[in-house]
């Protein structure tokens, strides 16, 4: 039964929603966890995480972690794991994706990114993990001892508590890598939204090039309605219509919300790779022959610029 | 600056729809090879960092591109010495010898002996979708990496502002050389790179294409052939795949005639309101 470490994610204080997708993956590994929850301010935010069932939550609390730096955060990962883990679980955000290898390196093991599934097969975990954007599934071991994964959020749903109280218990932050040294962390600029993370939304309203300027104004009543976050296609972002961080994609955002509506999003495989998961899609698009339509569950045909509008005072009526 | 830039050559992805799986594993007959688009942005970017906006013929410093494969993926370096690049290597390997660890020792191998400023790789093969090389290999040499990088700003040759696209926005690092960069797809737009030696014009959208002469001229230039086993020692592989499968396959959906039945349906059939 393996020992995994889920390594959680901060933002601002906070243990983000994305770390909930790897202690799911830890609970369908089977075995035991504990979650080590490192960053400036982990001592206040692993209460959050006290509730998970984790046998401890370990804490890493110090400013030379304030921000998401992958040289100042592998030692310490690297560190904890080597004490009793048989595994290391990130989520695959970009903060995973981006340290995960790193971590893996220090430890001379091996990595299995953005896997979509595990089993116990006799002891040994096996993952599911999707290639060619998603276009097959790969099932694949590891062959070290000591294991590192990312979990794909869009495949592991966000884990819920299951009460109790992990003991919470203090970890020294480990030798500081030399490399560190060579990074100097200029700032995060970000779009402040009241929507929610894409990542997290349950409903995603997103537009594509046909859109044009009217990107905003056409998409935010009905995201608004919804309490949607808002995606784009990658057209309509390098078009300027949308900013990048909201690319939906292989490159961009992996998404499974449990609606997502493609408007005036014509259904490029690259698009499609970050969108197939959804539960339920909804694709509007005035060209019949649009292969979005062939992973949408509701298809209209219809000018996008009449039928949203048309949907937002159709959808107030139907939900009073 | 020298630049190191590994390149993959991938089965092409725009035809990825037609990927078939036969007896567990991915059936690559038929399928036509391009360079892994990421890599290809690498070595546009490269390019641009190495221009020299006052003598167009003379670029400053050098780009080295690297692959791992049989013969005759050295037609892919090939098409990366038309566009620019100065020297290739190919590391003589077959896909069963390799997965991302093997790689990033290698290439760990290599840059101890040709000790690049800066390795510039794709954030991501868009085969394996694994996004891991760069970050190992910054790893194994001790130097430091930016991912996902959407803007690079070269002001001095020693160090480089990078812009890396992350989940909700953009993180600004400076990043001392040497370095591990890898790239995303903005990278290429006409005005990610700059350096102080870049040219007055702007850049057209995406990566250059090779001009007649410059392909027959790229006949010439160095290419040569590394065994792996004189990189690694250690052959073992970290991960083994032991199949491939298609993914379900979506139940097939409705088109509807009007706003209300789509309303209609979103609430009493898929009950996702």
């Amino acid at each position: 039964m393996p020992n995994i470490l889920v390594i959680a994610e901060m933002l601002d204080g906070k243990v983000r929603k994305s770390t909930h997708s790897a202690i799911t993956f830890a609970r369908n590994a089977g075995g035991t966890f504990s979650i080590l929850v490192l960053g400036q301010g982990a001592k206040a935010a692993a209460a959050e995480v006290t509730g998970f069932g984790a046998q401890k939550v370990l804490v890493c609390d110090d400013p030379y972690l304030a921000n998401p730096v992958a040289e100042r955060f592998a030692p310490t990962i690297a560190a904890v794991a080597k004490s009793g883990f048989d595994v290391v679980a990130v989520t695959a955000s970009s903060f995973g994706k981006d340290v995960a290898p790193r971590v893996a390196g220090k430890l001379g093991a091996g990595y299995a990114p953005d896997i979509s599934g595990v089993k116990d097969e006799g002891g040994k975990l096996v993952y599911k993990r999707p290639v060619f954007a998603g276009n097959a599934y790969a099932t694949c071991t590891i062959n070290t001892p000591v294991q590192v994964v990312s979990a794909r959020q869009s495949e592991f749903s966000a884990a819920e508590p299951s009460g109790g109280a992990s003991p919470v218990e203090d970890v020294a932050l480990a030798a500081k890598d030399a490399a560190a040294e060579r990074i100097e962390y200029l700032g995060l600029s970000a779009a402040k939204s009241e929507r929610p993370d894409l990542g997290e939304a349950r409903v995603i309203v997103a537009g594509g090039r046909a859109l044009k300027e009217q990107f905003a104004t056409v998409l935010d009543p009905l995201a608004n309605l919804l309490g949607a976050a808002v995606g784009a296609s990658r057209a309509a972002c390098d078009a300027g219509y949308a900013p990048a961080e909201l690319q939906v994609g292989q490159t961009g955002r992996v998404v499974a919300p449990r609606l997502y509506f493609a408007i005036g999003i014509s259904g490029a495989i690259q698009h499609l790779a970050g969108m197939k998961g959804s539960k339920t899609i909804v694709a509007i698009n005035k060209d019949p022959d649009a292969p979005i339509f062939q992973v949408a569950d509701y298809g209209l045909v219809a000018d996008l610029f009449n039928a949203v509008p048309e949907l937002v005072t159709e959808l107030k009526k139907a939900t009073g | 600056m020298k630049i190191l830039v590994p390149l993959k050559r991938v089965a092409d992805p725009d035809n990825a729809n037609k990927v078939k799986v036969n007896a567990g594993k991915i059936e690559t007959t038929g399928l036509e090879w391009k360079p892994n688009p990421f890599d290809e942005y690498a070595v546009e970017t490269a390019l641009r960092l190495t221009e020299n906006g006052a003598n167009p013929k003379a670029r400053l410093g050098e780009v080295i591109v690297v692959t791992f494969g049989p013969k005759e993926t050295e037609t892919t370096l090939r098409g990366a010495l038309a566009t620019g690049a100065d020297k290739a290597i190919r590391i003589d390997a077959t896909d069963e010898q390799l997965d991302g660890d093997v790689v990033a020792r290698a290439l760990k191998a290599l840059i101890e002996k040709e000790k690049p400023d800066l390795v510039l790789a794709g954030k991501q093969a868009v085969d394996g979708d694994s996004n891991q090389v760069g970050q190992l290999l910054a790893e194994y040499l001790g130097w430091p990496q930016a991912t996902f990088a959407g803007t690079i700003k070269s002001e001095d040759d020693k160090a480089l502002v990078v812009g890396r696209e992350v989940d909700g926005g953009t993180i600004n690092l400076k990043v001392t050389l040497p370095a591990v960069v890898t790239v995303d797809l903005r990278i290429v737009a006409p005005t990610s790179v700059s350096s102080k030696h870049s040219p007055a014009h702007k850049y057209p959208e995406g990566v250059r294409f090779a001009a007649l002469m410059a392909i027959m001229a790229a006949k010439k230039k160095p290419l040569t052939e590394i065994k792996l086993a004189d990189l690694v020692s250690d052959a073992a592989l970290k991960i083994t795949y032991t199949g491939f499968e298609l993914p379900p396959a979506r139940k097939a959906g409705i088109k509807v005639t009007s706003v209300p039945e789509l309303v209609e349906k979103l609430k009493s059939e898929a009950k996702a309101l």
